[in-house]
């Protein structure tokens, strides 16, 4: 598979996305929590309370949408500045009740608008880096489908780092970095390999831990390793000292 | 002489010449700089004397690194880090290589951060100074390791930050290294910050992607030069994005002191003397009020 087939299977619409993972892995303990406090709710972040083997874990995901009206209430998953800011509002409820927080990425990227500028989406993902740094509840990311530059990192600032086989990760679309770069948009296929963006390019990078292979039953079997991976993972990362928690985790990103 | 000369008082032998560049192709054209703005022409001295301040529409030209850091800090208090650190290649990404080697000739600095320590007006601090002549202030690995390196000295000595930023953002030739400085330098300025130490940051233009979306905005007090353009997005993707004409002025600098996003728009004359009050009422040692004519 080359790195642009990675990057079409990425972005496919049959693809599960977050309400996916979450009403499969977390079943009906999931409750949704709505809204930043501030501002509004955006659609195209998803977030609750839910019990992975009867423990409580906070939930927290980038949202596409599943058909074409889900996919325009949820602004095809681009989150605006409230979006982010009510991740890090159940994320530091989450450190206030000690339990973990996952998170599920998969957008193109942060939005691009008028609203969104207004609001401050610069300031609102800073927010979420510096605060997700400290945070002193392990947080696990796992990234689904597109991981689409800050708007994708603003949820994985986290302990581990996993992706999906065919997600991608990357500072930029390449058909932005094509239209840069060749001054044609086309070349997107040429763009996706020098990006490094598939997971097996991460994980040589360092940038990921695991890499969750994608069996061609999906739907049948992925969620239950997953969920049995990331209740073990929990436990481990919950037996560690907050301190030394935040201590790894700075190393983790302080090492690139 | 046409009305945009006319606020020039040519100081030197330019007097007894005439002063029009066309007239006088003897007279370097270096000489004369043409304001984007106002379109206003004047003598580069006397831009530079007014701090590269269009004296007719108070446009803020773009300054080097080395001249803002000149600018902020006092005269031979300035001791630069890291000065040598720059940029390889690391995922093998096409003509980095040929991109670094032009813009070390064209700026004559390693990397798009300048950092050190220095005092402003007697007060110690870090400082980090963007440059847009390399690559656009672009944030490589070196760029993010030289900003992270330069909190982490500044936790460690108890001291301020001030940042100067301008940057287009991300750097797209070190692909998602490039984005993972935006995780690291945050969690440099986290630790500064929970350790009771002030971070200033002064944007400048233009402020874009993902500096903007990291340090940037992270400061205790958010500072900016007049009309500089801010944003998490440049306005010609927005444009794209929503197929509209954005409205005028939209995420200059008084746009977002008007939407709350930073404290205040200081004109580039009096910054040092702002940054300095600023440091002041946050040190915590009683110093006696000086005398300084700085202040
Ligand atoms: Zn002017």
């Amino acid at each position: 598979m080359s790195a642009y087939d990675h990057v079409t299977a990425a972005r496919a619409n049959d693809r599960p996305t977050s309400v996916d993972y979450i009403s499969r892995i977390f079943g009906d303990t999931f409750f949704e929590l709505h809204g930043d406090r501030r501002f509004a709710d955006d659609k195209a972040v998803i977030g609750g309370i839910a019990e992975i083997n009867g423990k409580p874990v906070t939930v927290i995901g980038l949202e596409k949408g599943r058909n074409l009206k889900e996919r325009m209430d949820r602004n095809f998953g681009s989150a605006h500045p409230e979006g982010y800011r009510k991740a890090l509002r159940l994320m530091k409820q989450a450190e206030k009740f000690h339990r973990p927080v996952i998170c599920f990425v998969d957008t193109s990227g942060a939005y691009c608008g008028i609203g969104a500028e207004e609001r401050g989406q610069g300031q609102a993902i800073a927010e979420n880096l510096m605060e997700m740094m400290t945070l002193r509840t392990p947080v696990l990311s796992i990234f689904i489908g597109e991981g689409g530059s800050g708007g994708a990192l603003a949820l994985a600032v986290a302990d581990e780092v996993w992706m999906l086989e065919n997600a991608i990760y990357s500072v930029i679309s390449p058909e932005g970095c094509a239209s840069i770069l060749w001054k044609d948009p086309s070349k997107t296929a040429e763009a996706s390999e020098c990006l490094k963006l598939t997971a097996q390019d991460l994980f040589k990078l360092g940038v990921i831990e695991r890499i969750i292979r994608e069996p061609r039953d999906v739907e049948s079997r992925i969620f239950d390793s997953l969920k049995n991976l990331i209740a073990e993972t929990f436990e481990k990362k919950q037996a560690i000292p907050p301190e030394r928690l935040i201590e790894l985790r700075y190393n983790r990103f302080r090492k690139f | 002489m046409p009305e945009f000369f006319n606020f020039l008082k040519p100081k030197n032998e330019l007097e007894n010449q005439g002063g029009f560049p066309e007239n006088h192709p003897y007279i370097p054209e270096e000489l004369w700089i043409k304001c984007p703005v106002c379109k206003g022409v004047m003598l580069s001295s006397d831009l530079m004397d007014n701090h590269k301040v269009c004296p007719k529409c108070d446009y803020h030209f773009r300054i080097a690194a080395r001249q803002r850091v000149d600018m902020t800090i006092d005269e031979d208090t300035f001791h630069e880090m890291d000065a040598d650190m720059s940029s390889t290649n690391k995922i093998d990404f096409p003509d980095y290589e040929k991109k670094l080697k032009s813009a070390k000739l064209s700026s004559g600095e390693n990397e798009s951060v300048i950092t050190g320590t220095g005092e402003i007006c007697g007060e110690k601090t870090v400082i980090a100074v963007m440059n847009s002549q390399f690559m656009m202030g672009s944030m490589g690995t070196v760029t993010g390791e030289k900003i992270t390196r330069a909190f982490e000295y500044a936790t460690l000595h108890r001291l301020p930050v001030i940042i100067f930023t301008v940057s287009g953002g991300a750097r797209m030739q070190e692909g998602i290294l490039s984005l993972m400085q935006m995780a690291k330098t945050s969690g440099a300025v986290k630790l500064h910050s929970d350790a009771g130490l002030l971070y200033i940051t002064v944007l400048t233009d233009p402020t874009t992607g993902g500096v903007t979306a990291s340090f940037a905005m992270e400061g205790d007090i958010i500072l900016s030069e007049p009309r500089a353009l801010i944003g998490f997005a440049g306005p010609r993707v927005i444009e794209q994005t929503i197929r509209q004409k954005l409205p005028k002025d939209f995420q200059s600098a008084e746009f977002l002191l008007e939407k709350g996003f930073i404290d205040a728009v200081v004109q580039r004359k009096d910054m040092k003397t702002t940054l300095a009050r600023l440091i002041r009422l946050h040190s915590s040692n009683d110093k006696e009020v000086s005398s300084d004519e700085c202040l």
